[in-house]
């Protein structure tokens, strides 16, 4: 039970994106066409997953015992570059038509703040392994939700009568400020 | 300080380590999508599918420009091939390219002909026997139908005729 409350806390409540406003550089460079921005979306919830059980393990395993808690920031980094390339390697062999769209993206998987502020937010909250995982996949939900809703806005708002000064970039952010106004709906349902 | 530097470093070839085993282990090969779709082409550079070569269709198709349907030599296998790799729907060959037309074989007129090899150096797939100045032959069963040949002739002797006439 703890661990669905936990799901919905990050995907929902304290949505990475629009509640806590880290990882808005995937949000805004991957949210064009749906297609992409759900291919980003699993990519990075991959990143995201594998990246903050592997971080967790390292944090519990080396750094705490060896009372080395202020590598945690360059030992993060370590472990979400290489959860980053292993995720670009199996999406380079397994799909290269998605290789194609999302290439570009990937490498920007490694500086998504969110990836790293999941990282540090487990090891600040001393949670188990399993909550861990769970609090990464929530954050990785909660991302790909915001991340598709935004992309299927923006397909639409390109076919609309936008105000010139507002066309492209600048409609975008304001549907997302709008968004992230909803999401504040959600306050209280969890408390993380 | 020591164990710092010592657990980064390990940390570091550990992980290396890794990804270079699943680089080995996982299936597959580092292509491109042009160059996959490029292998599940004939690649003997007919142009009958109206591009000047296998890579620029190859190319084409993941651009989107160009349809899956425009290979007469690759036939049935390499559509449903394509359609599978690009999750597209197979569909029969375009007929806007000569109707089938590998049901057809290039046929050469011994009596006209002169032994100048021009057609067997064409020939994109060698189905072409002769050596100069003796009698050239087309083998039907490499034959791909694709019609190289016809212009280089200076005699005109080569013709088109049905495969299983």
């Amino acid at each position: 039970m703890e661990l669905v409350l936990i799901i919905i806390a990050a995907a929902l409540v304290n949505n990475f994106v629009l509640v806590q406003f880290l990882g808005l550089c995937p949000f805004m460079g991957a949210s064009r066409r749906v297609e992409g921005a759900v291919g980003m979306a699993l990519a990075t919830g991959l990143v995201l997953t594998t990246a903050s059980g592997l971080a967790y393990l390292v944090d519990r395993l080396l750094l705490i015992p060896l009372e080395l808690e202020y590598l945690r920031l360059i030992g993060f980094i370590l472990v979400i570059g290489a959860a980053v390339q292993l995720t670009e390697l199996l999406i380079r062999r397994l799909s290269p038509m998605l290789h194609r769209v999302l290439g570009l993206y990937i490498p920007l998987i490694a500086s998504n703040c969110a990836v790293l502020g999941v990282a540090l937010l487990n090891s600040t909250a001393s949670r188990s392994l399993v909550a861990a995982l769970f609090y990464g996949a929530g954050a990785a939900l909660g991302f790909g939700l915001v991340l598709a809703m935004l992309a299927g806005l923006r397909e639409r708002l390109e076919r609309a009568d936008v105000p010139k000064p507002f066309r492209g970039h600048a409609i975008a952010f304001v549907t997302a400020g709008i968004m992230s106004l909803a999401f504040l709906g959600f306050t209280g349902f969890a408390r993380l | 300080m020591l164990t710092a530097v010592t657990l980064l470093t390990g940390l570091s070839l550990a992980l290396a380590s890794a990804l270079i085993a699943a680089s080995r282990l996982l299936p597959g090969r580092d292509d491109d999508a042009v160059a996959q779709v490029e292998r599940a082409l004939p690649r003997i550079q007919c142009a009958q599918c109206g591009f000047p070569g296998c890579r620029p269709y190859a190319e084409a198709i993941v651009a989107g420009r160009a349809d899956i349907n425009r290979c007469p030599p690759g036939g049935d296998s390499t559509i449903r091939a394509l359609a599978e790799m690009l999750g597209r729907d197979p569909r029969p060959l375009d007929p806007s390219l000569g109707g089938a037309s590998m049901d057809r074989v290039a046929r050469i007129d011994e009596a006209l002909c002169i032994g100048c090899n021009l057609c067997a150096r064409a020939c994109p797939v060698d189905a072409i026997v002769g050596i100069p100045q003796t009698m050239h032959t087309v083998l039907a069963r490499y034959c791909t139908g694709c019609e190289l040949c016809l212009p280089p002739c200076p005699v005109d002797c080569i013709e088109l005729v049905p495969r299983h006439a």
